[in-house]
C-alpha cells in the first residue's frame, strides 16, 4: 500500500525495569489508510496501548525504549522526530483519546480553556474564534447548552459527558488520524452505545482514520473496517472485519471468539475457556507466544515463532497450522 | 410465595446512605436511596442474575442482603432464618450458609495472609474441624476443587495472577460449606480468556455442590449464559424479573429493551443490521430520584402518567414480573 | 460436558512471581537505598559504641570526678577531654548514649501503643468514637510539644526517688522523661493509623471476613493491623530520632534526666557555659545526637519506600 496514511514497520518497544526487560511490543508492522477504521484487539498486557503510545512518542524513556522500527506518517518517520516536532503533530494531525476521561482533563481549568488551548496553539485562532469553534465542537458531540457549559469544570460533567468532551477536544483541530484507547471501557453499555454512535457519525462527516484499541470483540464488530489481533506484543492476525469473524485464521482469535458468551443465543454449551494465562513478558519470547495455551500446537510452534503470512486476500495470520484443517501449513 | 424450594426470600429490602455535613454535630442533609425496596426470591440450585448500570444499587443490594451494610428496612430469609435480624450465635449460624465472592481480585484477599490462612478462616470462625492440620487438609482439597495446585497453600496473594486470585476467593467462599453465594461482579475485572475459566468453574461447582447463586453483573451476555432468571435494576428498584430466555427474547420494560439493544454482538453482519434504542442522557442521581416511574426522564415511550404515578409491580405472564404503565 | 474434572492443562498453576514474602521484597528494595544502608551501618556502630563501650569503662569511672582534672582538652588519657568537674567525657558519652538510646526506644514503644490503640479505635468504629478521639488528638497537636514537655517535666519531675535496675542506679527522672515523651508524641501516629484503618476497612477482604462472621477484634488485630505495620514501622523509626531530640531539649533546659546519670542531652546542658572555652564539652555529645538522628532518618526514608504496600515490584 503506497497510499497508506501511516505505515508502521518492525516497531519494537521495551521497558527496562529492576526485574528485567519487559518485552512489550516485539516488532509489529501494520498500516492504516486515509479514512479507514482499524481496531486493535487484545487482552491487558498484549502491547496494544504501548504500541500506539510509542508511535506518538508518549512512552517515558527511561524506563521505556523504542528499540527499533519506523512509523511513516505522510512521508516522514514519526520516530525520528524531535519532541518539539511531535508536539506539533500530536493533537493537530494525530489525536488521542483515553480510557479514563477523568484523569485526561485538568480538574482546575474550565472546559473552554482546555478546549481552546490547542486550537490557539496549532491553528493560530484568536480567543473568540477558538471559543466559537469549541462551542460548535461540543454541540457536534451532543452536549446540550454548550455555550453555557463551556465555562464549567470537568467534575460538573458525568463520565459519558466527559468522554464526549474528550472527543470534542481531540477533533478540534480536525486530525487525520484519531487513536482511541479503550474509550468506552469505563462506561456503561447504554453510554457506550451513545459514544460508538457518535464516533461513527463524526467519522463520516470528517473522513478521518481511526485506530480503536479495545478488548471488546462486540464493539469491534460494529465499527471496524479491519481488525488487528495482538497477543504478548505480537500481531497474530489481521483481517477485514467480516473475514475475521467468519473464518478466524489464528487459534487465539478462534479461542477468544469461542470464549465469549452471546447475548443473541440461548445457552446451549459450556464456554470454551483458554487454559493458562498470558505469558510473562519478562521472559524473552521463544517460539510462538501462544503455544503453551494452544489446542492446535505442533512441535515447530515451540521452536520457531511463526511470521505473519497472508492466508487469503487481505487476511494474514501468524500460525504454523491451518486452523480449518488442523494440518501444518 | 415461599415454599420449601425457596432458599432465599428478600422482602422490601432498603438501604439508604445518609449524606452528612459537619464534624461533631453531624447534620443529615440528604439520603442516597441506593436500594429502595426490592423483593424477590431465589429457588434452591438456581442462579438469579442481577443486572443494571453502575449506580443502580445492584452491588449494594447483594452486600446488604448478607448484612455487610446495615439494612434500612426489610428482611432477608435464607434457608428459613432471617439473617438481618439474628444476633450473636444465631447470626453466625446463618452466615455459614451464605457467602460472597468479590469483584476485585487484588482487594479481596488480605495481602499479609497466606493462601492457607485465607481459605481456612471461615473454618476457624465456624469452628469446623478440631485442629489446624485438618483445616489445612480441607484447604488443600478446596484448592484442588477450584483448579489450583495444593502445593501453593503457603504462598501469598501477590504471587498469583488475577484469575488465580479469583479462584482463591472462590475457595474461601466454599470453605464453610455454604448453600448460597453472592457473586459480586466476579469476572468483570478479568481478561476475556480468563473470564470463561472462572465462569465454567462456577458452573461446575454449582453442579457438584448444589449451590444457589445471586450473580451480580453488568455484562448482559455473560448473565444470559450463566443465569436461570434475571432481575433488572434501575436506580435502586427492580423494574423487571423473568426467566432468562423470556427476558432476553421478550423484554417488556423499556429500560430492559434499551439495555439489551445497547449490548454489542461479536458478529459484524448482525451488529450492523441491528436496530438500537439509544437512550438519551445519564442515570439521574439516587439522592433525588425522579418522581413516578424512575425511568421516565430517559424513557423513549413515557406518557404523562409515568411522571406522577409509580407503576405497579405485577406478574404479566407466569414468572414474568414488570413495573411499567405501558405493559398490558 | 458437565461435571468435567479438571485436566492438568486446566490447572492454573504457573505462578508469575518467585516465592518471596513481602518482607523479602521489602529487603530487596531497601538494599537499593544507599543512604539507608549507610544509616543502618552508622546506627549499628553507635549501638556498639554505647553498649560495647561499657566493657572499656565502668559506670563508676564515668561518674568519678577529679577536680584536679577539670576542663582538660582531648588527650591520650582522656580522648574526648574532661568536663567542668573533671569527669571523663568519653566514658560519659558511652553511658549517656545508653540512656539516650534507651529513652528513645522505650518512649517510642509507649507512643506506638497509644497511637495504635487510639488510631485503630477511631478509624475502625468511626462515628462518635472517632469524633471524640480525633478532637482530643487535635487538641494535643495544637499545643506546642516543647511547651507540653516543659510543663509536664516541671510538674512530674523534681524529687523522684532513684531506682535500681540490674545492679545499676538510675535517676528516677529517666522513667518520668520516657513517659512524658511517649505521652506527648503519639498524635501523628494515631492519625496515620486512623487513616490506614479508614481505607483498609473498606477493602473487600474485610467485607469477606465480616461475611464469614469474623469478630471485630479479630478483624482489627489479625486482618487490618498487619497491613498497617509498614507505615507504623516507618513512623516509629522516625519517632526514635524525635524522642532522642526531645530528651536533649528538656535536659538542655535542666528539666530532664538529673545528674549524676549522664545523657547526651544533659551533657550538652552542662557545656552551655563553656561554649567557647571548652568546645569538646558539647562537640562529642552533640555530634553523637546528630549522627543518631540523621542515620535513623535515612533508615526511615529507605523503609518508607521498601515497605510501600502499593508497590508490587522488586
Amino acid at each position: 500500500m503506497t497510499s497508506a496514511l501511516l505505515q508502521v514497520t518492525d516497531l519494537q518497544t521495551r521497558f527496562h525495569t529492576p526485574e528485567g526487560i519487559v518485552h512489550a511490543v516485539n516488532g509489529i508492522s501494520f498500516h492504516i489508510n486515509e479514512g479507514e477504521t482499524v481496531a486493535i484487539v487484545g487482552e491487558s498486557g498484549c502491547g496494544k496501548s504501548v504500541s500506539m503510545m510509542s508511535l506518538l512518542k508518549l512512552i517515558p524513556t527511561p524506563p521505556g525504549e523504542i528499540s527499533s522500527g519506523t512509523a511513516i506518517y505522510r512521508g516522514t518517520d514519526l520516530l525520528q522526530k524531535s519532541e518539539r516536532e511531535m508536539e506539533d503533530i500530536r493533537g493537530k494531525d494525530i489525536a488521542m483519546i483515553f480510557q479514563d476521561p477523568m484523569t485526561s482533563l485538568n480538574p482546575v481549568l474550565t472546559l473552554g480553556r482546555q478546549l481552546t488551548e490547542s486550537m490557539r496553539e496549532h491553528l493560530g485562532f484568536t480567543k473568540e474564534q477558538a471559543e466559537e469553534r469549541a462551542v460548535q465542537m461540543l454541540e457536534q458531540v451532543g452536549i446540550p447548552d454548550a455555550r453555557r457549559r463551556i465555562n464549567e469544570y470537568p467534575h460538573q460533567f458525568s463520565g459519558g459527558m466527559r468522554q464526549r468532551v474528550m472527543i470534542a477536544m481531540a477533533l478540534s483541530c480536525a486530525p487525520s488520524l484519531l487513536i482511541a484507547d479503550e474509550p468506552t471501557t469505563a462506561l456503561d453499555v447504554t453510554i457506550q452505545a451513545q459514544i460508538v454512535e457518535l464516533v461513527a457519525r463524526i467519522r463520516e462527516s470528517l473522513h478521518m482514520a481511526i485506530i480503536w484499541i479495545t478488548h471488546d470483540l462486540g464493539v469491534v464488530a460494529g465499527m471496524a473496517d479491519r481488525v488487528i489481533v495482538m497477543y504478548a506484543g505480537f500481531i497474530v492476525e489481521e483481517a477485514d472485519v467480516n473475514d475475521l469473524y467468519d473464518s478466524p485464521g489464528h487459534p487465539y482469535t478462534l479461542a477468544l471468539l469461542a470464549a465469549l458468551p452471546r447475548i443473541d443465543r440461548r445457552r446451549d454449551h459450556h464456554l470454551k475457556s483458554i487454559a493458562g494465562s498470558p505469558p510473562n513478558l519478562l521472559v524473552a519470547p521463544h517460539g510462538c507466544p501462544f503455544a503453551p495455551r494452544c489446542e492446535f500446537v505442533i512441535e515447530k510452534c515451540r521452536q520457531e515463532n511463526p511470521p505473519l503470512i497472508q492466508i487469503e486476500k487481505n487476511h494474514s495470520s501468524a500460525c504454523w497450522v491451518d486452523v480449518k484443517t488442523g494440518a501444518p501449513r | 410465595m415461599s415454599d420449601s424450594n425457596t432458599l432465599v426470600e428478600v422482602k422490601n429490602l432498603k438501604k439508604h446512605f445518609p449524606v452528612t455535613r459537619g464534624i461533631i454535630l453531624q447534620r443529615k442533609v440528604g439520603v442516597v436511596r441506593a436500594v429502595d425496596g426490592i423483593s424477590f426470591s431465589i429457588q434452591r440450585g438456581e442462579t438469579l442474575g442481577m443486572v443494571g448500570e453502575s449506580g443502580c444499587g445492584k452491588t449494594t443490594a447483594g452486600r446488604t442482603m448478607l448484612g455487610l451494610y446495615p439494612a434500612t428496612d426489610g428482611s432477608v430469609i435464607i434457608d428459613g432464618d432471617d439473617i438481618l435480624h439474628a444476633r450473636g450465635k444465631d447470626q453466625l449460624k446463618i452466615r455459614r450458609k451464605a457467602q460472597i465472592i468479590f469483584q476485585d481480585p487484588y482487594a479481596s484477599l488480605n495481602p499479609r495472609w497466606t493462601v492457607n490462612s485465607i481459605v481456612s478462616e471461615p473454618m476457624r470462625v465456624h469452628k469446623l474441624f478440631a485442629t489446624e492440620k485438618e483445616r489445612s487438609e480441607r484447604a488443600k482439597d478446596l484448592l484442588g476443587m477450584v483448579g489450583l495446585s495444593p502445593h501453593l497453600l503457603n504462598r501469598f496473594p501477590h504471587e498469583f495472577s488475577g484469575g488465580q486470585r479469583q479462584r482463591i476467593g472462590i475457595a474461601r467462599a466454599l470453605a464453610s460449606d455454604p448453600l448460597f453465594i453472592v457473586c459480586d461482579e466476579p469476572i468483570s475485572a478479568l481478561d476475556v480468556s480468563i473470564q470463561a475459566q472462572v465462569v465454567n468453574l462456577l458452573e461446575k461447582l454449582q453442579d457438584q455442590l448444589s449451590l444457589t447463586y445471586l450473580f451480580v453483573a453488568h455484562d448482559l451476555s455473560m448473565v444470559r449464559h450463566i443465569c436461570d432468571r434475571v432481575a433488572v435494576m434501575y436506580l435502586g428498584v427492580i423494574v423487571e424479573i423473568a426467566e432468562q430466555n423470556e427476558l432476553y427474547e421478550n423484554p417488556l420494560h423499556p429500560y430492559t429493551q434499551a439495555l439489551l439493544s445497547a449490548v454489542p454482538v461479536p458478529d459484524p453482519r448482525k451488529e450492523r443490521a441491528r436496530k438500537r434504542t439509544i437512550l438519551v442522557g445519564d442515570v439521574p442521581s439516587p439522592i433525588n430520584p425522579p418522581s413516578g416511574c424512575r425511568f421516565h426522564p430517559r424513557c423513549p415511550v413515557a406518557i404523562e402518567k409515568c411522571k406522577d404515578i409509580v407503576p405497579e409491580w405485577r406478574e404479566v405472564s407466569p414468572q414474568h414480573w414488570v413495573a411499567c404503565h405501558l405493559v398490558n | 460436558m458437565n461435571n468435567q474434572t479438571p485436566t492438568l492443562s486446566e490447572l492454573a498453576d504457573d505462578l508469575i512471581t518467585p516465592p518471596l514474602t513481602l518482607w523479602q521484597l521489602g529487603w530487596l528494595r531497601f538494599r537499593r537505598h544507599k543512604m539507608a544502608l549507610f544509616g543502618g551501618v552508622i546506627l549499628i556502630l553507635l549501638f556498639i559504641f554505647a553498649f560495647g563501650g561499657a566493657f572499656l569503662y565502668t559506670e563508676k569511672y564515668a561518674n568519678f570526678n577529679d577536680t584536679s582534672q577539670r576542663l582538660l582538652a582531648p588527650s591520650a588519657e582522656h580522648p574526648f577531654g574532661t568536663d567542668s568537674i573533671g569527669r571523663d567525657i568519653l566514658a560519659r558519652t558511652i553511658y549517656g548514649g545508653q540512656i539516650s538510646l534507651f529513652i528513645g526506644l522505650v518512649s517510642v514503644i509507649i507512643e506506638t501503643i497509644l497511637g495504635i490503640i487510639i488510631g485503630a479505635l477511631a478509624g475502625y468504629y468511626g462515628g462518635v468514637i472517632d469524633a471524640i478521639l480525633m478532637r482530643i488528638t487535635e487538641a494535643m497537636l495544637n499545643i506546642p510539644t516543647i511547651f507540653l514537655l516543659i510543663v509536664m517535666a516541671k510538674f512530674f519531675g523534681g524529687n523522684v526517688p532513684e531506682i535500681e535496675i540490674a545492679g545499676r542506679v538510675f535517676s528516677g527522672s529517666v522513667i518520668v522523661i520516657i513517659v512524658i515523651i511517649g505521652a506527648t508524641s503519639w498524635m501523628y501516629l494515631a492519625r496515620i493509623v486512623r487513616a490506614e484503618f479508614l481505607s483498609l476497612k473498606e477493602n473487600e477482604f474485610i467485607l469477606a471476613a465480616r461475611a464469614t462472621g469474623t469478630s471485630n477484634s479479630q478483624i482489627i488485630f489479625y486482618h487490618i493491623l498487619p497491613n498497617t505495620v509498614a507505615p507504623i514501622i516507618v513512623s516509629s523509626t522516625l519517632s526514635v530520632a524525635n524522642a532522642i531530640l526531645a530528651e536533649a531539649y528538656i535536659s538542655f533546659l535542666g528539666l530532664g534526666v538529673m545528674p549524676p546519670t549522664a545523657t547526651w542531652g544533659n551533657m550538652l546542658e552542662s557545656s552551655a557555659k563553656y561554649l567557647d572555652s571548652a568546645p569538646w564539652l558539647w562537640f562529642f555529645p552533640g555530634m553523637l545526637i546528630l549522627l543518631t538522628v540523621l542515620s535513623i532518618n535515612f533508615i526511615g526514608d529507605g523503609m518508607r519506600d521498601a515497605l510501600d504496600p502499593r508497590s508490587r515490584t522488586i
